[in-house]
């Protein structure tokens, strides 16, 4: 059986489709976060298996969107974090029901 | 894509990836998800030399699963009395047929798809990758060391405690 493009992007699919349930769905504003990086990760193997896959006069392109997603899902990961630890830090909680400062 | 290595090696990570993805999502500890999470990047980066992009997989072990994993676990323990649940809001139903039919949407679509037409190129390797990023890309590449250093700021100056604070003494 030959290996194509179609099963990357099939695994790269599912891989963001339960990504995308868990940042929406759970609780904790950390495992948020776990869905968040989860679907970042499935767009980069999207993205290299385009890369690898497609004729192209630029084959490295996808490589340095890949090298840029990594660079910005890291900031994200800093920033949201330290929100959250400030968060629990004034509310000790970081369940995303209860986090309604911006409400009332 | 031939040989019985590369497709023993595509499915072994797919089940493993995916497996640990579903780990994540069905893990009742938030540190049991956090070590899910680990095993998944360790996946991707698996993949990411399957598709031979041996620097980009490199970058994935370093930062995922050495920086982002890491700070998420400590961030996960500095919580401590939020509850390590990791249980779902009643968002879950509507959150879950949305994940399923795109999925359903995605798979039907990329298997439907002919893709035998895109064609094959050639593999980048680590010269080619630096000379596109400090040629094409070298204002995004500058514009990215810009925002991480914005966001290395922004994240200590969140976590600050001002009650910590103390005068500096004079000497």
């Amino acid at each position: 059986m030959t290996l194509g493009l179609e099963h990357f992007l099939v695994v790269g699919a599912l891989l963001f489709c339960i990504g995308l349930f868990v940042a929406l769905s759970k609780r904790n504003a950390i495992g948020v976060l776990m869905g968040l990086e989860l679907m970042l990760n499935a767009v980069n193997l999207t993205l290299l298996a385009f890369s690898r896959f497609t004729h192209s006069a630029h084959p490295e392109t996808g490589h340095v969107f890949v090298v840029f997603v990594i660079t910005v899902a890291a900031a994200e990961a800093a920033v949201a974090l330290a929100l959250a630890i400030t968060v629990y830090r004034n509310r000790s909680t970081v369940d995303v029901d209860q986090i309604t400062m911006l409400r009332n | 894509m031939d040989g019985v290595g590369v497709n023993i090696a595509f499915w072994v990570l797919a089940v493993v990836t995916i497996g640990a993805a579903l780990g994540v999502m069905a893990a009742r500890n938030l540190l049991h998800a956090v070590l899910f999470l680990i095993l998944t990047f360790i996946g991707v980066a698996g993949f990411f030399l399957l598709l031979s992009a041996e620097f980009l997989a490199m970058a994935q072990i370093i930062i995922y699963v050495g920086a982002i994993a890491v700070l998420v676990l400590f961030a996960v323990m500095l919580t401590p009395h939020a509850g390590q649940s990791n249980s779902e809001t009643k968002m879950a139903l509507p959150a879950g047929l949305l994940a399923l039919c795109l999925a359903a949407i995605f798979v039907f679509v990329l298997t439907d798809t002919d893709w035998s037409s895109v064609g094959s190129a050639p593999s980048v390797g680590v010269t080619g990758l630096g000379d596109a990023l400090l040629s094409t890309w070298v204002l995004p590449f500058e514009m990215a060391s810009v925002l991480l250093t914005a966001a290395l700021v922004g994240a200590i100056m969140l976590t600050r405690n001002p009650e910590d604070e103390t005068p500096e003494a004079d000497a």
